[in-house]
């Protein structure tokens, strides 16, 4: 009698359906658990009445979409889209740079992303509250401007949009590096010695060959920073304080502070509707330009 | 298309003493040639002998050592110039096609870089496909990924004469495709190195290949120039032993050089025997001499029925290999390497070889069959 491992086996063996199912299942019943399911009752909470001592009341409401189109809620809308997409820009023009010295940087070039990942041993808020000590009146930058004679007193860093914007790109850096670090180390050096051979000086090699080559790891990073950067909320409510606030602490304090699940929920999908939107009108364009532009 | 008559009538390539060392190895040392207008010329040598190095110092993505002599192309030095100020075309060992980019958009690539009028780049991108035998309208459109090996070989070769070079350098272009594509595509470069006038370079390990399509080869060993010459001067008159070993087969007897009576030369075998040797420059009175005999210039006798004036050493037949056109008797031979030696198939089937394993037998070879060796 053959074990029960060997019969399973057996079965599986001449079914590649089944198999690709065995393999499929075990992640998606996750997801399905702990995303799909909790995304759904969000979705069903956002249009329901808000109970009086938090939660929701049976019934149907638009109310909670319709009370996000104040102007004050747009304005911080509008201000997570521009932050992001500074953020990303930011993140691109440091990182793009920063991938190819890594990618071209022969025996270094493991220590180098092992320097880019680092930083991930730490918690995010630990670094993000060391990033306090280094920008508060009585910090570290500050302390050193006064100290080197360039300013005569310190001056407010710390809970300025440039305190948020510093902590965003610091955090989603290494997102950028290493999908486009990946893409310009697979890059073969022939071509762009074909290039040269063919009359183009680095510039043009540059433009014609490296970059359109890297774009898979561009766009990879660019979505892996402009997402989360979207989402993020901690680093605008450490570095940022009240006035500087992001789509992500609103909904946070709507789920915590003013007990409003329903408006939060709301917040939550619209943000989550922006991004689709964004993303697809990112992938079409870059579709719409194959290879190199002209 | 035929390449520009350039103003300089001399070598279209001359080096002269150049090195190039990578930090404590020399990639090449001291190489002095001259490459002239037309030619196909081949570098040809094991992988580390400083074949592609040298190709590279041509093409411009190495300089020569500081004090490692000069590199001219159409008469100018261009040791510091970077590829791109250049006017050669290159193809890569393994076409460095770009990825991203049609056909079309390969070949047009260098005409593009160089402002050539939008009007002409497609007409002569056109004339580029066709020379190179790929039909325009059928592969124009597509991208390298949908190409099999030979056409992005040929597109490759698009890529590179349709910018009418005077030097066109091939790094190995024919490595990674097939037996019998590469032999056709050996004869369509030679005969497009004749059509067009343009000087081809041409780098490989395969001897077989820089045989048949080389004007002159360049043997290389050790960052050096074995030997230099035409396929027939280099097979037929190698000057050392490595030269004889790389290209085709050959076998070797050691011994010291001997003046006769008459004034002629003979070799004395170390491991006993007489052979007789053409004259030839490096023979003195009691040198030790390597001598080289090709395995198609023996024959297999039985022992008493060598022919009368041939050299010949006796041993045993220890096997006879079947290789189709040419049978390999290999024989043992007291003192020596086992001798190889190429007879022709006449048809095993119906006139077999008569030997087999154990017999006894002895090799001969006419005197001036003797290809004697200046170094060994």
């Amino acid at each position: 009698m053959a074990s029960l491992r060997e019969r399973i086996l057996a079965w599986l063996h001449p079914r590649p359906q089944a198999r690709a199912w065995a393999l499929l299942t075990p992640g998606a019943l996750w997801l399905v658990l702990f995303f799909l399911v909790p995304i759904l009752i969000m979705f069903a909470y956002s249009m329901m009445p808000r109970g009086v001592y938090g939660g929701v009341e049976p019934g149907f409401t638009l109310e909670h979409y319709r009370r996000f189109f104040d102007p004050l809620y747009l304005e911080i809308l509008q201000r997570t889209f521009v932050w992001s997409v500074a953020c990303t820009v930011i993140c691109l023009l440091l990182g793009f740079p920063l991938a190819y010295a890594i990618a071209r940087g022969g025996t270094w070039k493991n220590f180098l992303l092992f320097l880019v990942v680092l930083p991930f041993w730490t918690s995010f808020l630990v670094r993000t509250f060391a990033m306090i000590f280094l920008l508060r009146d009585t910090g570290l930058i500050n302390n050193w401007l006064v100290r080197l004679g360039l300013i005569e007193s310190s001056v407010t860093l710390l809970y300025t949009p440039f305190a948020v914007m510093a902590g965003l790109v610091y955090g989603f850096l290494p997102f950028m590096i290493l999908p486009i670090y990946a893409s310009l180390e697979k890059l073969d050096l022939s071509l762009l010695e074909a290039a040269e051979v063919l009359g183009a000086r680095p510039a043009e090699r540059f433009r014609r060959v490296t970059l359109p080559l890297s774009m898979p790891g561009v766009v990879a990073g660019c979505l892996l920073v402009f997402i989360p950067a979207l989402g993020s909320f901690l680093t605008a409510d450490l570095l940022g304080g009240a006035k500087q606030m992001m789509v992500g602490n609103l909904v946070q304090n709507q789920f915590a502070a003013a007990r409003n699940w329903p408006f939060g929920s709301a917040a939550s999908f619209i943000v989550m509707a922006l991004v689709l939107v964004a993303v697809m009108l990112y992938l079409r364009v870059r579709d719409r330009t194959p290879g190199e532009a002209t | 298309m035929v390449a520009s008559p350039s103003s300089t009538a001399g070598p279209v390539v001359q080096l002269s003493s150049v090195s190039k060392t990578f930090g404590d190895v020399k990639a090449v040392d001291d190489i002095s040639l001259e490459i002239h207008r037309g030619e196909f010329f081949s570098m040809l040598g094991p992988s580390g002998c400083g074949k592609t190095t040298t190709l590279r110092l041509l093409a411009g993505f190495e300089e020569p050592d500081e004090d490692g002599g000069t590199v001219r192309l159409l008469g100018e030095v261009v040791n510091k110039k970077r590829p791109y100020e250049r006017k050669i075309a290159m193809v890569f060992q393994n076409y460095a096609l770009f990825p991203h980019l049609t056909v079309q958009r390969n070949v047009a690539f260098g005409l593009e870089q160089r402002k050539t009028p939008k009007a002409e780049i497609g007409d002569r991108v056109r004339q580029a496909l066709e020379m190179v035998r790929l039909k325009p309208d059928t592969f124009a459109k597509r991208m390298p990924g949908q190409l099999s090996g030979g056409q992005r070989q040929r597109v490759a070769l698009a890529r590179a004469l349709v910018l009418e070079p005077d030097i066109l350098l091939l790094d190995e272009p024919l490595g990674a495709i097939d037996l019998k594509l590469r032999k056709e595509m050996q004869l369509e470069l030679k005969s497009l190195n004749k059509q067009l006038g343009t000087t081809f370079i041409y780098v490989t390990h395969d001897q077989e290949e820089a045989l048949t399509m080389s004007d002159r080869i360049a043997v290389m060993d050790n960052a050096r120039v074995a030997q230099l010459g035409t396929p027939a001067e280099i097979y037929e008159n190698p000057r050392t032993a490595f030269v004889a070993k790389f290209i085709g087969e050959s076998n070797f007897f050691d011994g010291t050089a001997e003046r006769r009576n008459g004034g002629s030369w003979q070799v004395v075998r170390n491991g006993g025997g007489r052979f007789l040797v053409p004259d030839h420059p490096a023979l003195t009175e009691g040198k030790a001499i390597r001598i080289a005999v090709r395995p198609e210039w023996m024959d297999v006798w039985r022992p008493t029925a060598v022919p009368a004036g041939e050299n010949a050493v006796g041993g045993t037949i220890r096997d006879v290999i079947y290789l189709g056109e040419t049978m390999h008797v290999i024989v043992t031979v007291p003192g020596c390497e086992d001798v190889t030696v190429a007879v022709r198939n006449e048809g095993q089937l119906i006139k077999p070889l008569p030997w087999k394993r154990g017999d006894p037998a002895a090799v001969a070879w006419l005197p001036e069959d003797c290809q004697i060796l200046e170094e060994k």
